[in-house]
């Protein structure tokens, strides 16, 4: 074993078992699985993803490149982030992750908050500035993606510093601390997305800062040299890491290959815990690691040469080999938040160039790498290879990317550090490079004879560590995914077997089956009844936009197409609206309730939509008018009651109204209350029957509902649902919006030119006249009847004048509406057709998958065309 | 396991730009960089410099979700991109690179009856414009996607969906290149780092471009330039209807094979495929306002990934790795503007808005007939900018609203 | 992004509905059009790669309508 007989911060009386590929192991509380594998010897994690080769633990934090792991059913995890817990089991991935189909039932939750100083990175820098922050009493939140807060504090010799510093800090009230947090994305003004790790779940914060610390540390680089990515072959900083906060001895015998003063400190951890550190290969002394051998098991040896002339190498045996190559500012979220970067000759590394307002960097992440130990540093990125091969010079470990790939890219012509990245996919794996970007560049540089800075570094972008994506989604799943919009009336819906349709986000009962009936059955059943005596439906749904002002009249007859002065009191009207381009937007209803006092429906999907509409013409264009609009979609429950037989259900309920045709006629608005219900009264028909639509606060919707269905019972009432009130209405020719309408239909093409005034301007007037709108071969609505009425037109069904024609075939029109009538005892269809108004009479077909469907071209009405029914 | 992607060794010269072209191309994306191929290889015009400011094909040709289709609803569109698609079964081949075009099948999920109504309007339309369409029952749809959750106890079940098989995908940064190395080699410049500032109107004619490597005369300019045809136009006093809007995508980290095509959904918005590597790449609407940045709001990412772990609750436990945005140029009517503008021999090319990755091939074509003839190919004569004066639009935004 | 709603401070985008550019009026007398002119108002609008005067809409708090100057690039914003 290579666990220390003592030291770290692992808890030696918490043993923890786990397994790794099967094989059972042991660990304290506080290992992470890399720490507890490398103290069990296990030094081959995984393979690599392109060539397969073995490779083992490369860091001691979020920027492992080599060490991927399943654990349980989470994939494509960090061994060197991954807490070890009893019973954990793994095992190793090559370069791709394994999506368990086992549901994923974590907790996902989005917490939002506001701070003035938001410090990321807990280290010493971080714990400063928060200290400093809340000092004055500001909200300061630190978050750090560790388990416990200190950063690199955590793998150096202990340091009362950090115990005494957290202690003032958690002592501060609106200083507030977060651990296993990552923040990863930065987005304008600063609004930082952080990914907290909890068991059983995680959270999403979303935080908007005043004032944002960037105190996210350094990474260490290595050097890149042949046979650089055997097992065995780890960041210094790590080693020390491992020894310092794990008490793990990651090899016996050690190498450091260096190019910075960082690695005294190493080589001094090292050796304290009696691991003997066979040389430290220096480049700054003209040495450096030209190869390493090694087997299935990771490292063996390395080849050392002298940099300044002459071929004698040097062998040492070893199975640790320590590599800094010097350390690179953190600075993701920096650039992330448009922060440029240049390049520092001194430091050899990217440092921050000019201040970010509002977002400050520091410590390591500022450039000051005297933390690091960084010192005296010799900017050093590849050791030439004996034999000028490259090909197992390794620069992206995880994409298992050489220098041989980066020199290859660049044969080609290619002289962009981004042409690069997408030539070798550098720095796309799951590490995002962060071990390697750097180096990509300073090798395109080389290569190109450019300087470093003028090369760059590729685009910095969320997110700074991989997030799931059921993090992201949070708890938008399932019946959370969309807001549910139901009725008033919707228990009764329910509780009565409606089978329901989602339109836009309400529910919506489609049909009311009874016994078996499946849904041909039942719309038959409701259609015949609403024909033929009476039934009942919910139109609840309805947008219903309250217009009250002195101007209205005038801000009506400029939005619809229609016109309003002549509606009085007490009366409804049908109305159209388009769009300025002037195409059919919406229609509806506009019934005039009293003095400056109207009312507008909707349809039910163009509720906001047809609001929207109209706000911003009354704030932005018609700022004279006085106008208030407010919408009641939900304030009013809406039954309409339908049928030859209506009349006498309302009269039932109202018996104090007079309903006969004369004082309650086609279009009025009258008021009742029954059984304590107040009710408005508006005979309007979506159905071309008899109708009355009632309503009433949503208050009184259910019980409303349930008082007509009991007047109804002895008529025989009948629930009917949306499927049997398209057909209905398709039966009169009556458009729905967005049905026969598609935002390219006027109302010309519509045949409804006798609601396009003339003698007013209105929204889309001016449109009617271009020249696409006068053309004669535009689309009209036309009725369809099979030629054979028991065969159905499909809903979107495309229409031809030849049957037999070959592909491509010209087609001149599409049905938008079909049913099977059981008041036409056959099917119809309505459909918008080129020149359709001259068809009439003519045949159109509808090539289907295999056969063709022929129909007549009628006028878009099968029903009661006289209306008398309507206005009986 | 095994090898990295078979690249050429050769890709392309980085030449000094001459005094002069017969043609200059404004952008080196990918439709500019298939324009000047088609422009040498059907026309035998390689007096051709593509000028880039940036990288070759760095903007949204480096930046999209890769999805290739040319099931639209309307003729004229149809007719464009299916004349694409065809280009695009043969574009290995031809350009003798491997761009790991794949024809894994694009399936368009439908949630309502009124997306099944515009699903088997769109369905049947392409069947008899001879584009292959089926639709699929959500059995179906299980069958040939079987990691599509199709349970009717979900907030919009899946009530079945429209397939074209032979869409599918490719890698976009191999086509821009394969591409540009076929257009290289038959003679035209391909010029990096070199931003057009201003053109050179001589008396009214255009004479050339003024760009930081000084001026290039030029008998033709094409412009194509997606999200910046604006800037450009506006140098030269050319209106153009578009507004550029962010378009946000993502890739995951790499995964074993668990998605076999293309899935795209309207309702739970989003679409996403698995690219030949094996990272999830996925993207949904644009953020809807006007923006240069290249960066969106997250909720715009937020959404769409819980529509991602709804159609496939398998995804939950990916990650998303990285994520980006282009400039999309967004026209009126959701169709492109290809061909003549009032200025003679100024051509333009923009409008694709969040579609154009797919008309690369197609789009290159008819704009280096357009180009070398003065004139409109058949195919992008409906899109000429003057529709928006007649109100000739063709508008594939699909049905407007919901209905009752 | 925050946006500055005249009348309830710096909210989330998420909030507003976006307008587009603004300062566009309806025109006075749209019969007078010709078909050209009708046209560049239904469709043509500003696109600039800078400072953009638009309009927005806060949908989900008070539902008005105001004005902004927006950089299309930095998305710095400056009240109108």
């Amino acid at each position: 074993m290579s666990r220390l007989a003592a030291g770290g911060r692992v808890d030696r009386t918490r043993p923890i078992r786990f397994s790794f590929d099967d094989m059972p192991y042991r660990g304290y509380e506080g290992d992470t699985l890399a720490s507890a594998l490398l103290a069990n010897e296990v030094r081959v994690i995984a393979r690599s993803v392109t060539y397969g080769r073995p490779r083992g633990v490369f860091s001691a934090g979020i920027e492992e490149p080599n060490a991927l792991v399943q654990v349980g059913d989470d994939t494509m995890l960090r061994a060197t982030q991954v807490e070890l817990v009893d019973g954990l089991e793994a095992t190793g991935l090559n370069g791709r992750g394994r999506l368990s189909s086992e549901p994923d039932t974590g907790r996902y939750d989005k917490l939002y908050a506001h701070c003035e100083v938001l410090v990321i990175g807990g280290g010493r820098a971080g714990i400063t500035a928060a200290l400093e922050a809340s000092q004055s009493g500001d909200r300061v939140i630190l978050v750090d993606e560790q388990a416990e807060l200190g950063g690199r504090l955590l793998g150096a010799a202990w340091n009362d510093w950090l115990e005494t510093s957290l202690a003032t800090l958690r002592s501060r009230p609106d200083a507030r601390l977060l651990t296993r947090a990552t923040a990863f994305g930065y987005y304008d003004q600063n609004l930082v997305l952080i990914a907290e790790r909890r068991g059983g779940g995680g959270r999403l914060w979303q935080i908007r800062a005043k004032r944002i610390v960037l105190a996210t540390g350094a990474h260490e680089r290595p050097l890149i040299f042949a046979n650089n990515d055997r097992p065995g072959i780890m960041l210094a900083g790590a080693a020390r890491t491992y020894v310092n906060r794990y008490g793990v001895a990651p090899g016996k015998r050690a190498v450091i290959f260096t190019n910075n003063d960082s690695t005294d400190l190493v080589a001094a951890d090292l050796t304290r815990a009696g691991i003997i550190v066979e040389a430290i290969v220096d480049v700054r002394a003209g040495q450096a690691i030209v190869d390493t051998s090694g087997d299935e098991e990771g490292l063996r040896s390395v080849v050392i040469r002298s940099l300044t002339g002459g071929d004698s190498t040097r062998e040492i045996d070893c199975d640790l080999l320590c590599v800094s190559g010097g350390f690179n500012p953190t600075l993701h979220l920096f650039s992330q938040a448009q922060g440029r970067l240049r390049y520092d000759e001194g430091l050899a590394c990217f440092v921050p160039d000019a201040a970010l307002p509002n977002v400050d960097v520091v410590g390591a992440a500022a450039g000051d790498l005297g933390g690091r130990g960084q010192g005296t540093i010799m900017p050093y990125w590849v050791v030439p290879s004996d034999g000028r091969e490259w090909s197992t010079h390794f620069v992206d470990l995880e994409r298992d990317v050489t220098v041989a790939d980066v020199r290859r890219a660049l044969g080609t012509g290619m002289q962009s550090v981004e042409h690069v990245k997408r030539f070798t996919t550098i720095g796309t794996g799951s590490d995002q490079g962060k071990t390697a970007g750097i180096n990509e560049t300073a090798i395109v540089a080389a290569q190109l004879g450019q300087p470093v800075d003028a090369v760059g570094v590729t685009t910095f972008r969320p997110p700074y560590v991989p997030v799931s994506f059921g993090l992201m989604a949070g708890r938008n799943r399932g019946d959370l995914f969309d807001p549910i919009r139901v009725t008033a009336i919707h228990p009764w819906h329910a509780a009565h077997g409606a089978v329901f349709e989602n339109v836009g986000q309400w529910k919506r009962p489609w049909y009311f089956p009874r016994h078996d009936e499946d849904m041909d059955a039942a719309v038959r059943r409701e259609c015949r009844a609403a024909r033929e005596s009476v039934a009942v439906t919910d139109a609840s749904t309805l947008g219903k936009i309250d217009i009250q002002g002195p101007d209205v009249v005038e801000f009506l007859n400029r939005m619809y197409t229609n016109a309003f002065h002549t509606l009085k009191v007490g009366s409804c009207r049908y109305a159209l609206m388009c769009q300025a381009d002037g195409m059919v937007f919406d229609d509806g209803v506009v019934m005039h309730l009293g003095p400056d006092h109207w009312l507008a429906t909707t349809t039910t999907g163009a509720a906001s939509a047809v609001l929207d509409w109209m706000e911003e013409w009354l704030q932005t264009e018609w700022t004279d008018l006085r106008v208030r609009l407010t919408s009641v979609t939900e304030q009013w429950a809406d039954v309409a009651v339908v049928g030859p037989r209506s009349r006498e259900v309302v009269a039932k309920l109202f018996p104090k109204l007079a309903v006969d045709a004369q004082n309650f006629p086609f279009m009025a608005i009258r008021e009742g209350e029954t059984s304590g219900i107040p009710v408005r009264l508006h005979r309007i028909t979506f159905s071309g029957e008899l109708a009355y639509e009632l309503w009433t606060p949503s208050w009184y919707g259910l019980a409303l509902w349930e008082a007509v269905m009991a007047a109804g019972g002895p008529l025989g009432i009948t629930p009917y649902g949306t499927e049997t009130m398209l057909v209905l209405r398709a039966e009169k020719g009556y458009i729905i919006c967005g049905q026969e309408t598609d935002g390219s239909v006027t109302p010309q093409d519509l045949g409804m030119s006798w609601i396009v005034s003339k003698k007013k301007s209105f929204i889309g007037q001016r449109s009617h006249s271009r020249s696409g709108a006068a053309r004669s071969d535009r689309k009209h609505l036309v009725g369809l009847l099979p030629v054979d009425g028991d065969q159905l037109l499909p809903e979107g069904a495309q229409l031809v004048l030849q049957p037999d024609g070959a592909v491509p075939v010209k087609m001149v029109g599409h049905v938008t509406s079909s049913y099977r009538s059981a008041t036409l005892g056959r099917t119809f269809a309505l459909a918008m057709l080129r020149s359709g108004r001259e068809r009439f009479g003519t045949t159109v077909y509808a090539p289907l998958n295999g056969h063709i469907i022929a129909a007549t071209v009628t006028e878009p009405i099968f029903y009661d065309k006289e209306n008398s029914r309507r206005d009986s | 396991m095994g090898e990295p992607h078979p690249h050429p060794d050769h890709l392309w010269r980085n030449p000094q730009p001459k005094r002069s072209y017969e043609v200059v191309i404004v952008g080196a994306g990918g439709h500019g960089l298939a324009t000047a191929y088609y422009l040498a290889k059907n026309h035998g015009i390689r007096d051709v410099a593509v000028l880039e400011r940036g990288w070759l094909a760095g903007g949204n040709m480096a930046r999209n979700t890769t999805v290739i289709r040319s099931n639209y609803l309307w003729d004229e569109s149809a007719a464009i991109y299916e004349h694409s698609l065809k280009l695009w079964e043969h574009l290995s081949e031809e350009l003798d690179y491997d761009i790991l075009f794949s024809q894994r099948g694009v399936l368009n999920l439908v949630h309502s009856q009124g997306d099944r109504r515009d699903g088997m309007r769109r369905v049947n339309a392409n069947r008899l414009n001879g584009i292959d369409a089926e639709w699929l029952t959500a059995a179906e749809v299980k069958a040939f996607c079987p990691i599509v959750n199709i349970s009717p106890d979900v907030r919009y079940p899946v009530i079945g969906g429209t397939l074209q098989r032979r869409g599918g995908i490719a890698k976009h940064d191999y086509v821009a290149w394969a591409f540009a190395r076929k257009a290289d080699e038959m003679g035209v410049d391909l010029i990096q780092n070199c931003e057009v500032s201003g053109f050179d109107l001589d008396g009214g004619r255009l004479g050339g471009v003024h760009t930081n490597r000084g001026l290039i005369a030029a008998n033709k300019v094409a412009l194509c330039a997606a999200g910046h045809s604006t800037m450009l136009a506006d140098m030269i006093g050319l209106d153009l209807p578009i507004q550029s809007h962010p378009l946000q995508a993502l890739v995951s980290e790499l995964l074993e094979p668990i998605l076999n095509c293309v899935v795209m959904s309207n309702v739970v918005h989003v679409y996403v495929s698995q690219a030949h590597k094996g990272e999830l790449v996925m993207g949904a609407g644009i953020d809807p306002y006007n923006s240069y940045a290249q960066r969106g709001s997250p909720h715009v990412i937020e959404d769409q990934l819980a529509a991602a772990c709804e159609l496939f609750p398998i995804f939950s436990r990916a990650h998303v790795l990285r994520t980006w945005a282009g400039i999309v140029d967004v026209s009126p009517d959701a169709s492109p503007i290809l061909g003549l503008t009032p200025i003679e021999n100024l051509f333009i090319n923009c409008g694709w808005g969040t579609g154009g990755f797919k008309a690369t091939p197609g789009a290159g074509w008819v704009y280096a007939h357009t180009i070398a003839h003065g004139a409109p190919h058949p195919l992008n004569v409906p899109f000429a900018l003057e529709r928006f004066t007649t109100g000739a639009l063709i508008d594939e935004h699909g049905a407007a609203g919901v209905a009752h | 992004m925050l946006i500055p709603c005249p009348w309830c401070g710096d909210r989330e985008d998420i909030e507003f509905t976006y307008g587009g550019p603004g300062d566009v009026a309806y025109p006075a007398d749209p019969e007078a059009a010709d078909d050209p002119t009708w046209a560049r108002f239904l469709f043509f609008r500003p696109n600039p790669k800078g400072r953009l005067a638009e309009r927005w809409v806060h949908t989900a708090g008070c539902r008005r309508w105001f004005n902004l100057v927006r950089d299309t690039v930095t998305h710095t914003i400056t009240p109108a």
